[in-house]
């Protein structure tokens, strides 16, 4: 690729550049050959879904992990950091998507860790005291710096988190996502201290899932897409649609919904769910939210990170309680039994993260796939490994697992297929209603497919399906039904033939004229 | 497919290839680790290498490898279970108080249980500190360390008190009471053999089909390996859980049945830093702290590795001082070894070792690095 090809119009003005940046893990490649810049003095803004590559390009200029090639080029010097601190002396800081504060510790402690001002007899806690003051009366936030950071809420603990990254004093700041958590008034805050940044010579990069909100304070425009730039502008010259269409690009064929048959009665019911957010204070994540979904249909639920999507699928499945309402199996009320009997009823969850809720990373993939249906080869008191070798072995060939076999650990598979595992444990159990929470995450686009493939092929068989996704083309995929959430309610529904602008509009990320 | 799954498909074969020597060496390290200490100390005694000498070693090695499998179940829930000691002397000195005979004064008779009888309430009690261990830590979410910490403290405390710090000498029972034969619980022999060493076997091969042949089995290894998805996938975790604790406290009686019936005496100390060994053998027979791996073949020599080493340590007459720095030295090179080989597996693309079970509830918990990558 040449750089020329896609190196923004003002490459003359670059405080730092990304040349040609390839990481690849393992066999997959998040970035390839990517050219980036970053503006002096200007917010330059990084759009793209999901999985796109943004977070690892983010990681790679503040020097928190190395790229499998390219180069990195400050002030017109080649340089490559050794670690996020070595580019942190560089004037380089980076806030994180992930909050990485020590809840345990005070705001101040959290501000200045690592880098604690001395005296010559121990720290300086009075100065630091002092300038966490300041950094939180810049930020327009009354938070004590004596505070500990776990009594904070998420968007206070947000203000911390740029905090920390505003007092290092860096020439260029790197924000991923940091207004995920923060309301209004505190992006309006956010916004002028970006503003008195630039005016004062500092660097910005900013990604945002809010469309409208990043345009509003950016530059320059970058998007990126499976790992590749396709699109850089100046602010001035571009609108959503723009963006959007870039983002999303062309449509990889991921199927679409399956016809030929009925839809049977009513399988799900979701009625007046709430969920309450576990971390107690009391806003409900799940709003009062009723659903229903019909025997053979596919069913997608969209939203964004915080709409509330993995708490209801959650809620149903059994994983975290209802504060109220519930839901009907066929008719039958499983708001009270445990997720084992609503399995055993044929109500099924694949979470979201596989690695931590999906896998047991300590046994086989056939251990693995047969792990929720034990009783099916079960003799009285003892299993049948020829039973669950029939199992596996028929589990493997119908969702297509690419293993070398049913005793290879689960470790060896790739994501798509391990994801397909998952997806195939909770199929071995015959289900009547299946709840994928973004089962596309972090998988290739072709697993991805297969993966759908799979999906409509037993919706045909007359299962019903419902799955998450903060993808816009997923759901213009297989869903016969789309589904908006926002900020735990619905706030839209749409057929199979919604448009990508419609549903992002009604998702709170874009509205679109 | 993609790229993706072919380069892990060539990619993988090759991590395992090649080490075979050294896979062997590291994957059967106890069983070498017997051999070695075998072959040693024939060379340094001429009366290490013999049938009595090895009974006798194997009666010792019956009362750790019995409490060592009731620990390693706790340790494949990714728990740990310290009060087996405690709970090894209180059932001891139970059963001493039950030879005695019980006065019940309101009907002025004296019941002597039989020794059958005293069995089975020695693994009764065992099983009810096994499951005040489950339930706090199962259903009040202690952690298992604090937990059966506070256990073992206070089970030591009752065998104390219960005897006034004094053992029991006369177990012995009386003919025509009907309740003699405490001796056939450990110290008698079977076709030659100690009975404890029988009771271990039996015990290892229930455990072994327990863990490898029922719904259990697999429910302990899956929830051990990760809590999260076992339970996502309808596996009863809470049960499970307590279970594990229950059977570590009958281990931990049946051990010490076997260790009063040995010694003829029952005393409120005995079995004391018992559940350290019991750990040490568990760890040197290859399973993971952190839950999830492990098996009862390695526990067995683990269990041999230590009682042979330190038996044979005697019988050279190296200082019992010497013997624990020995012991300290082969636990710490087993650990040593165990990071290795499960650092090796996670190097495969996206392996990683299972967490541990206590902590797994916590709402903040930062992403799998591996999973991190394939995320973003």
């Amino acid at each position: 690729m040449k750089p020329a090809a896609d190196t923004g119009p003002a490459t003359g003005d670059a405080v730092l550049s990304a040349r040609n940046i390839v990481m690849s893990y393992g066999g997959v490649h998040a970035l390839k050959g990517v050219n980036f810049d970053i503006h002096r003095g200007k917010v330059t803004t990084l759009f793209g879904e999901n999985g796109a590559g943004k977070s690892t390009l983010m990681k790679i200029l503040s020097g928190v992990v190395t790229p499998t090639s390219g180069d990195i080029v400050l002030d017109g010097n080649l340089v490559s950091f050794s670690s996020s601190s070595d580019a942190r002396d560089r004037g380089i800081s980076i806030i994180h998507q992930e909050l990485s504060l020590a809840p345990n510790l005070s705001v101040r402690d959290n501000i200045f860790m690592g880098r604690e001002l001395r005296t010559r007899t121990g720290l300086d806690f009075a100065e630091e005291q002092r300038q966490a003051r300041a950094l939180m009366a810049d930020l327009e936030e009354d938070i004590d710096p004596m505070t500990l950071v776990e009594d904070l809420r998420l968007g206070q603990q947000q203000i911390v988190e740029i905090a920390r990254a505003l007092s290092v004093d860096s020439r260029i700041l790197i924000m991923d996502e940091p207004t995920s958590a923060l309301s209004a008034t505190e992006v309006e805050v956010l916004f002028k201290v970006i503003r008195d940044l630039t005016s004062r010579g500092v660097s910005i990069v900013y990604i945002s899932h809010h469309l409208e909100e990043a345009l509003q304070i950016t530059d320059y425009a970058v998007v990126l897409r499976d790992g590749a730039i396709t699109a850089t502008a100046e602010a001035r010259d571009i609108d959503l649609e723009w963006i959007v269409r870039n983002m999303v690009g062309e449509n990889f064929d991921l199927g679409s919904p399956p016809t030929g048959h009925e839809f049977g009665e009513v399988a799900l019911s979701i009625e007046d769910v709430s969920v309450v957010d576990t971390s107690g204070s009391g806003y409900s994540v799940v709003d009062h939210l009723s659903l229903d979904v019909r025997a053979g249909e596919i069913v997608c639920i969209y939203g964004l990170m915080g709409a509330g999507r993995t708490e209801l699928l959650e809620a149903v499945a059994g994983r975290v309680p209802m504060a109220g309402g519930r839901a009907l199996l066929e008719g039958e009320d499983v708001s009270g039994l445990s997720i084992a009997q609503r399995i055993s009823r044929g109500l099924v969850l694949v979470p979201e993260d596989r690695q931590r809720d999906g896998l047991v990373q300590t046994m086989t993939v056939g251990r693995n796939l047969s792990l929720a249906s034990i009783e099916a080869f079960a003799r009285g008191l003892f299993l049948s490994r020829s039973r669950e070798r029939e199992l596996v072995e028929d589990s493997i060939r119908k969702v297509t697992v690419k293993t070398a076999g049913g005793n290879a650990m689960i470790g060896s598979l790739s994501g798509g297929n391990q994801q397909k595992v998952v997806i195939g444990k909770m199929l071995t159990t015959n289900p009547k209603v299946i709840l994928l929470d973004e089962p596309s995450r972090g998988i290739d686009v072709g697993a991805k497919a297969e993966v759908f493939r799979l999906l409509s092929e037993r919706a045909a068989q007359g299962l019903a399906v419902v799955f998450s996704t903060s993808e816009v083309n997923e759901c213009l995929s297989i869903a016969h039904r789309i589904v908006v959430m926002r900020r735990g309610r619905i706030s839209a529904e749409f057929g199979a033939n919604a448009t990508k602008e419609q549903i992002m509009a009604a998702s709170g990320e874009a509205v679109v004229a | 497919m993609t790229d993706v799954s072919q380069a892990r498909k060539q990619s993988s074969p090759s991590a395992s290839e090649g080490f075979d020597l050294a896979k062997l060496l590291l994957e059967g390290r106890a069983f070498f680790a017997l051999i070695v200490i075998i072959v040693v100390f024939s060379i340094l005694s001429p009366y290490y290498l013999s049938v009595a000498n090895f009974l006798t070693m194997a009666s010792h090695v019956a009362i750790f490898g019995i409490l060592a499998i009731g620990m390693l179940l706790v340790i494949l829930n990714g728990g740990i279970d310290l009060s087996v000691g405690s709970t090894l002397g209180l059932a001891g000195v139970v059963a001493g108080f039950l030879m005695q005979g019980v006065t019940l004064s309101w009907l002025g008779v004296v019941l002597y249980p039989p020794v059958w009888v005293v069995a089975v309430l020695a693994c009764m009690l065992g099983a009810v500190v096994g499951l005040i261990n489950g339930v706090l830590i199962a259903r009040f979410k202690v952690p298992a360390f604090v937990a059966t910490l506070g256990v073992m403290y206070m089970a030591r405390g009752l065998a104390l008190l219960m005897t006034s710090g004094l053992t029991y000498n006369n177990l012995g029972g009386k003919p025509e009471l009907g309740n003699t034969g405490f001796d056939a619980l450990g110290f008698n022999r079977l076709f030659g053999v100690p009975t404890g060493v029988v009771v271990l076997v039996v015990i290892a091969l229930i455990g072994s089909i327990v863990l490898n042949r029922t719904a259990f089995g697999r429910w302990l290894y899956a929830s051990g390996g990760n809590e999260r998805a076992a339970e996502l996938s309808g596996v009863p975790v809470k049960t499970v859980q307590i279970s594990v604790y229950v059977l570590s406290g009958i281990c931990a009686a049946i051990a010490g049945l076997i260790l009063s019936s040995q010694l003829t005496s029952a005393g409120p100390t005995a079995g004391t830093t018992y559940e350290l060994t019991a750990i040490a053998a568990v760890v040197i027979g290859g399973a993971a702290l952190t839950g999830g791996r492990g098996n009862i073949r390695g526990t067995l020599l683990g269990a041999f590795v230590i009682g042979f080493l330190s038996d044979g340590l005697v019988i050279i007459g190296i200082s019992s001082y010497w013997q624990t720095v020995f012991t300290g030295a082969v636990i710490v090179l087993a650990v040593l070894l165990n990071a290795v080989q499960y650092r090796r597996r996670s190097k495969l693309p996206s392996a990683t070792g299972g967490q541990p079970t206590s902590q797994k509830r916590g709402k903040a918990e930062p992403a799998n690095p591996a999973q991190g990558k394939t995320a973003r």
